[in-house]
């Protein structure tokens, strides 16, 4: 059956390259999860609404269960896991921002590009990023408040990296 | 009991895994040579089961069993269990694991596949044939209470139970009653849906047990049933809850035939088996709540005080009751919440559909008592032209009446009795949170600017920490770790953190020593489950008083070192002192090293602890021998009563009368759950119980049509919110102390969401001036009742319910 027929597909993930086989048909999200033992990503519905499997493919952010494995051959990932002590990340935890911490790992990766995009953003405009992902346990009041408090301060880093000697601003990590 | 923990917003504990991705959830647990199973699902709401043709599935690629009700022998002949029986429960009706001549709901089991992978085994279960003598469907409660046509064609109703309560004179009350109003009123059925959905893992083990990763919030529960469905030793399974990505209820239910089916096909085959719900399976196989309808006659003076009530209502118990009658026992109890009814009658029929069954969903029958009991406050006050806020304040509860009983049976089978409360000091810090003095002013300036704006109250009582009991036990490590086990699992509530408090609190020790593991039964056996805001109240005064056994167990051996009194003992930094000299101290792990009679010396601490064994005085150090080793204590919490929180919500919305699109511009809610272990964790709780509650008013409704199909099994049509749907909600507290338990505190799991949709809604009515009776409401609805095209009668009425609900595509784009 052609469905099953597999190819080596071959991602850069976390600056790391990693290469395993998958059927064609196979999630990305499943390739993560089950081949690449990246369990930090989650999935919360297959159909690309709830955002908890949401990555980053050569730097945007994508939903990795609408995506095949093998469209992802060649490209560079990144996942929660390569997101260790990253200032939004240590946000969450500190405004209670997570509690089952089944959509974190999303709301995480979403918040980072947004952040990238839209460094010092108006609390209506995170709103609006967040609500790119479901979380059914926080109301979202602290996610909303962990990535205006990241947003801060990665723009104060931001700050004290460009003031000394140069007045290009320093886009945050 | 030093407190410096207990009361603090501290970080969660549980948050460094699940930020670095090393939590564990399951479908994160996949041991080598798992098999994966998907399951066959009736398509048929109602009817007989001619014929299963597993053949051309048995033959699919990667496809190793396929199993129908015949393949189970007499499991498959054995319906679940009914878990809380009830006299009055006349009809009562549980599940096969496997449908077994008969379907009642579109969803139920009708076969297992087990493959592969999950792919292989869901393109099996697309080849079972199944056959079906179809029947009419009977769906929602309303209809199914007044059909001819059969939910359970072996039965000659659909009424499973009919139970009648009285607490005062009603009759009597009537006839005094100045004022009588009836009304009739609709909450639709809605579901928890956590973003994980269910799952469970079974792995025969080398030494012959059975290890089971299920995502429940009962594992001691499941193990026990599946030593009883299974027929093994109770002592030959374990089952563990890993991480689990929410719960709401819907993860409780012992059991879903999965959660037998799984370990069963495990020790069949000999290898471990895996079944994890998907999301679309999640809406038609994991259970669902809420749908009841109302009639109630209120009875009260010209001052809005109320002499008398009953309340008939209709019950939708889905297809099957496991938890027989507990919800509209809830609803009938707490309907009341916070208000004094002198007389209060109570008429509940329980009726079968062919729905999803229905099992407790956050609020747990609550939700539907409030929102029936704020709308009849409002429609008093809109009766006697009298601001609801102070018919309110006319009926609440005096903070100098408690205990005050409420009087019909509780969910435990007690007579409902609030412990303590103080009702009108919440209502008006919320009063004032919320801008309700100046809100008369504020509305008529927008309407000067053609713009509709409303203002809405919710006021709720929530049983909390019922029994029967839960238990931990905390052990001191020789490595200084304070490690805790109870067997309550845990879905997100911040549980490890708040006992982790407690604990360190207790032994003064520093918060990162305390590890708290919860939900394993190869740790701790003994529990009751995680439901009905228990945990801080019932396992945290469970963990509290294991702490202070083992802190008194450290006293004594610490008064033998230093020759004082166990009372002249002190606990702080992680070390043991006496009064007085805090220069002298040693830490409590080498007290733990002395408490073991064998303490070899693995570490330099524990060299030095043994050294305080000298010659001649060994009775100083070692425990006597009646004295159980190790610095360790076990204790249980049986609470007797259930303790009540309570608080009130309020929101502000503005209508827009063309679209009928509702936006909540301001929200508050004052909660009261006694003493706060933890603020931040709190808080947190009555925010996402809030959100769910938005979502109960304006967004979530399971929507089946006629033949009993789900019509929107899915997130695209399903809406629960997001962050754009939920307005900042301002949450404040007041503690008034439960007296019924030593840390004084009170549950808070459920809190927000029993009263958002009678604030929200009383909000929407307040802002069009209409009377509207039932929940949730879509923008179609809204925007009728703006345009007068459907009064009060019809939003109520449900043949309005407005069908299928708008989907994501239609309103919000998002
Ligand atoms: S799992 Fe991908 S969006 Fe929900
Ligand atoms: S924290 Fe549980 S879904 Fe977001």
């Amino acid at each position: 059956m052609v469905l099953e027929d597999s190819r080596a597909v071959r991602v850069v993930v976390n600056g790391e390259v990693r290469e395993a086989d998958a059927p064609v048909r196979m999630l990305l999200s499943d390739f993560l999860r089950h081949r690449l033992g990246l369990t930090g990503t989650h999935v919360g519905c297959e159909q690309g609404v709830c955002g908890s499997c949401t990555i980053h493919l050569n730097g945007d952010p994508h939903r990795s269960c609408l995506l095949l494995a093998v469209q992802a051959h060649g490209e560079e990932i990144t996942t929660i896991e390569g997101m260790r002590e990253h200032p939004v990340a240590l946000s969450f935890a500190r405004c209670h921002a997570i509690q089952c911490g089944f959509c974190t790992a999303g709301l995480v990766m979403s918040a980072t590009a947004f952040l990238r995009e839209e460094p010092a953003p108006s609390r209506q405009a995170i709103v609006g990023a967040v609500s790119s992902n479901l979380c059914r346990c926080t109301g979202y009041q602290n996610i909303v408040r962990a990535v205006a408090e990241a947003a801060a301060e990665m723009g104060a880093q931001a700050d004290e990296r460009a003031s000394p000697d140069t007045s290009a601003a320093v886009g945050p990590g | 009991m030093t407190t410096r923990l207990i009361g603090a917003s501290v970080p969660r504990s549980e948050d460094r895994r699940i930020l670095d991705g090393a939590g564990v959830f399951i479908d994160d647990i996949e041991p080598a040579g798992c098999l994966h199973v998907a399951m066959v699902r009736s398509t048929c709401a109602n009817g007989r089961i001619r014929r299963v043709d597993a053949t051309p599935a048995r033959a699919a690629p990667g496809v190793v069993a396929v199993y129908t009700a015949d393949d189970l022998g007499e499991l498959g002949r054995r319906n679940l269990p009914l878990l809380i029986p009830n006299p009055a429960l006349t009809e009562p009706r549980t599940q096969f694991l496997l449908a077994f001549e008969y379907v009642h709901f579109v969803g139920e089991a009708v076969a297992m596949v087990v493959a592969e992978s999950r792919y292989a085994a869901e393109d099996a279960a697309g080849l079972v044939e199944v056959d079906y003598t179809e029947f009419p469907a009977v769906v929602g409660p309303l209809n199914a209470f007044h059909s001819k046509e059969r939910a359970h064609v072996d039965m000659n109703t659909n009424v499973a139970a009919h139970f009648v309560q009285e607490h005062g004179d009603t009759e009597a009350a009537f006839e005094g009653a100045t004022r009588v109003l009836e009304r009739e009123f609709m909450v639709e059925r809605s579901a928890a849906t956590p973003i994980e959905c269910r799952g469970v893992v079974a792995i025969p083990e080398q030494t012959g047990q059975l290890l089971v990763y299920d995502s429940s919030q009962a594992p001691s529960t499941i193990r026990a049933g599946l030593s009883t469905y299974l027929g093994v030793a109770e002592h030959e399974v374990e089952v563990v809850a890993p991480d689990v990505g929410g719960g709401f209820g819907v993860k409780l239910p012992v059991f879903y035939p999965e959660e037998i089916l799984v370990p069963w096909a495990a020790r069949r085959l000999g290898a471990p088996v895996k079944f994890v719900e998907d999301r679309s399976e999640h809406f038609v196989a994991s259970n669902h709540e809420r749908a009841q309808w109302h009639r109630v006659k209120v009875g009260y003076e010209e001052d809005g005080r109320i002499c008398g009530l009953v309340d008939e209502f209709i019950h939708d118990a889905g297809a099957y009751c496991p938890y027989g009658i507990i919800i509209p026992i809830v609803t009938a109890s707490r309907l009341p919440g916070p208000y004094k009814i002198p007389a209060y009658g109570s008429e509940m029929h329980v009726v079968y559909t062919n729905t999803v069954p229905v099992t407790p969903y956050r609020g747990a029958g609550m939700p539907q008592g409030a929102f029936v009991m704020e709308r009849v406050i409002d429609l008093i006050a809109r009766d006697l032209g009298v601001d609801r806020a102070e018919v309110r304040r006319r009926n609440f509860i005096a903070p100098d009446e408690f205990p005050y009983v409420v009087g019909l049976m509780d969910e435990d089978g007690t007579t409902t009795t609030y412990d303590s409360g103080d009702y009108p000091r919440g209502f008006e810090k919320l009063l004032e949170s919320i801008g309700h003095a100046g809100f008369p002013a504020e509305q008529a300036a927008a309407l000067a600017e053609g713009r509709r704006i409303g203002i809405g109250f919710g006021c709720y009582v929530e049983g909390t920490g019922c029994g029967p009991y839960e238990g931990a036990r905390i052990h001191v490590e020789t490595t200084g770790k304070v490690f805790v086990s109870t067997g309550i699992a845990t879905q997100g509530q911040s549980h490890c953190t708040i006992l982790s408090q407690i604990v360190a609190d207790v032994l003064g020790v520093a918060l990162d020593d305390v590890v708290v593991k919860t939900g394993d039964t190869r740790q701790f056996k003994w529990a009751t489950g995680t439901f009905a805001s228990r945990i801080a109240v019932v396992a945290g005064s469970a963990v509290a008083e294991a702490a202070l056994l083992v802190k008194e167990k450290a006293a004594e051996i610490a008064a033998r070192i230093f020759e004082a009194s166990t009372a002249d003992v002190a606990f702080e930094d992680g070390d043991v002192f006496v009064k007085g000299s805090p220069d002298v101290r040693i830490p409590l792990r080498q007290v733990a090293v002395l408490a073991n009679p064998l303490r070899y010396a693995f570490s330099s601490e524990a060299l030095a602890a043994t050294q305080f064994v000298g010659d001649g005085e060994r009775a100083k150090a070692p425990p006597p021998s009646e004295v159980a080793p190790g610095l360790e204590a076990t204790a249980y919490a049986s609470p007797e009563f259930a303790t009540f929180a309570s608080g009130a919500h309020a929101a502000v919305v503005e209508v827009d009368v063309e679209t009928g699109a509702v936006r909540i511009l301001r929200y508050s809610v004052v909660h009261d759950c006694g003493r706060m272990i933890n603020p931040a964790v709190v808080e947190g709780q009555v925010h996402g119980g809030t959100a769910q509650g938005i979502g109960g008013a304006l967004y979530e409704r399971i929507c089946y049509d006629e033949e009993g199909q789900l019509k929107n099994a899915n997130f695209m049509d399903f809406l629960v919110p997001y962050a754009s749907e939920i307005p900042e909600i301002c949450v404040e507290h007041t503690e008034t102390p439960s007296p019924l338990n030593p840390l004084g505190v009170k549950g808070v799991g459920e809190a927000g969401c029993i009263s958002a949709a009678p604030a929200v809604i009383g909000a929407i009515e307040d802002a069009l001036g209409v009377e509207i009776t039932s929940s949730p409401l879509s923008p179609e609805m809204v925007a009728g009742l703006a345009a007068g095209s459907a009064g009060g009668e019809a939003a109520g009425s449900f043949a309005a319910r407005g069908g299928v609900g708008q989907s994501r595509g239609e309103t919000d784009g998002a």
